[in-house]
């Protein structure tokens, strides 16, 4: 038993090695310790979405993780996903829309449309609402949102 | 905030986990999923000073169908629960209870034993596990122990495991020709449930038998309704709505009075007799 482990990860495609005290979460080692600041801290007790990350496939709330816990995972941040372009139609209807406004939530809300989308294409508006039900936004009112990730499904339906 | 400092070691078989309990059972805690453990420590109302790291325990996970029972594995994620065909045939009580269970990424790292573990009075899968007559499955060394739903749940957050034990899995009897219902009442999705229902029955020829009315989120632990049970046995809705009186006795919290939990507990029984007695069967 020791207070901190050596951990090995792939995040965003890159392998990192850290010895990580055994009580930090993981997404004050992301952005800490590798700089990725994108996944923002809100409220730290797994009721806001604001600290959403994709590890090994499923969006998980950062801060209920703790680093050791990553040990051998494959980790995307918001950097991740972004930089390999598969967010960029939410993106861009995020930017139509008008589906932000400070922009707090908007890298959780955007990973967790992905997610949504990827395992239903066409979903409903009520699907997208239970869908970001776990993501709080507390500048737009949702409705915006929802009208991003509606066009989106409709766009990418449209072009099958 | 962060969670406080412990001590953390990652279990890499059943017998370490079942060791390290026997000798630190006292002071420490199984992390499992961690959703809601977690919570608990970064807002400093838990401080375990050792936890001991379930996840790598695969032969905890999973869900499989022995003879006529459904085994759900400890470590199993919500969201496999929510989308296993199994659980949908043979405990569809469950599966109806599932997207109820908080939102999508905490069911992706959440787990069906650590909530079961953990026995928040407001959470729906214990209620389900007493509805179903399940059984829980603990282990420490000195072996195995199977303890029946109805006495597992103690009160809230406390449960018949002793420290020295793991919970691995969760034996639900298979369920042949019953009819679910399930429903909740929150101020928003996802949110604690201020009062719900876990129930089933057999329908047979507009009667209803074999009974299980489970509330939760109403008093300090899952809680079988056994006069409204048997006044629906009868064929009577009104006279069960009026038994709830002798079955319930509501939690007060300045959100929630009694009053409008012992109201949600007639609403959510009406809408259950609805379900599995459409109005126009049931009129006279």
């Amino acid at each position: 038993m020791t207070d901190a482990l050596d951990i090995t990860l792939t995040v965003n495609g890159l392998p990192v090695n850290r010895r990580v005290p055994v009580r930090l979460n993981l997404v004050d080692f992301l952005r800490h310790e590798l700089g990725l600041t994108g996944s923002h801290v809100g409220c730290e007790h797994g009721a806001c979405g604001a600290c959403s990350i994709v590890v090994d496939g499923a969006v998980v709330r950062g801060c209920l993780m703790f680093a050791v816990q990553a040990d051998g995972a494959v980790v995307e941040t918001i950097e991740g996903a972004s930089e390999s372009g598969r967010l960029k139609p939410i993106q861009d209807a995020f930017h139509d829309r008008a589906a932000l406004q400070c922009g707090f939530c908007t890298p959780g809300m955007l990973l967790t449309a992905a997610a949504l989308l990827a395992r239903d294409p066409s979903p409903d508006r009520e699907t997208i609402r239970e869908a970001i039900s776990g993501n709080l936004c507390r500048c737009t009112g949702y409705q915006a949102i929802v009208d991003a990730i509606e066009t989106v499904a409709t766009s990418e339906g449209g072009d099958d | 905030m962060k969670a406080p400092p412990f001590q953390y070691r990652r279990m890499e078989t059943l017998d370490e986990l079942l060791g390290a309990l026997a000798v630190h059972g006292e002071d420490a805690s199984i992390l499992a999923g961690g959703q809601s453990l977690v919570p608990l420590m970064n807002l400093r109302m838990a401080r375990p000073e050792l936890l001991l790291d379930i996840n790598p325990l695969t032969e905890l996970s999973g869900i499989r169908v022995e003879d006529d029972r459904l085994v759900i594995g400890a470590l199993t994620r919500h969201v496999d629960v929510l989308n296993s065909p199994d659980v949908r045939r043979h405990a569809s009580l469950i599966a109806d209870a599932m997207p109820h269970v908080a939102h999508d990424a905490i069911r992706n790292r959440g787990t069906f034993g650590g909530s079961v573990a953990l026995a928040d009075p407001a959470a729906e899968l214990p209620a389900c596990c007493l509805a179903l007559d399940a059984e829980i499955e603990l282990r420490s060394q000195a072996g195995l122990r199977m303890v029946p739903a109805v006495d597992f749940f103690l009160s809230a957050y406390e449960t018949a495991r002793a420290d020295t034990e793991a919970l691995v899995a969760v034996h639900i009897p298979v369920q042949k020709g019953t009819v679910p219902f399930f429903d909740e009442l929150s101020r928003r999705r996802g949110d604690y449930a201020l009062a719900g229902l876990a129930a089933r029955v057999s329908i047979t020829a507009g009667r209803l038998s074999d009974i299980r009315l489970v509330y939760f989120g109403i008093e300090d632990r899952p809680l079988r309704a056994k006069a409204a049970e048997a006044a629906l046995e009868t064929g009577d809705a009104t006279a069960a709505e009026a038994a709830l009186e002798m079955d319930i006795d509501p939690i007060d919290d300045p959100q929630t009075s009694s009053a409008a939990r012992r109201q949600f507990a007639r609403v959510l029984l009406r809408r259950a007799v609805d379900t599995w007695l459409p109005r126009d069967a049931n009129d006279d």
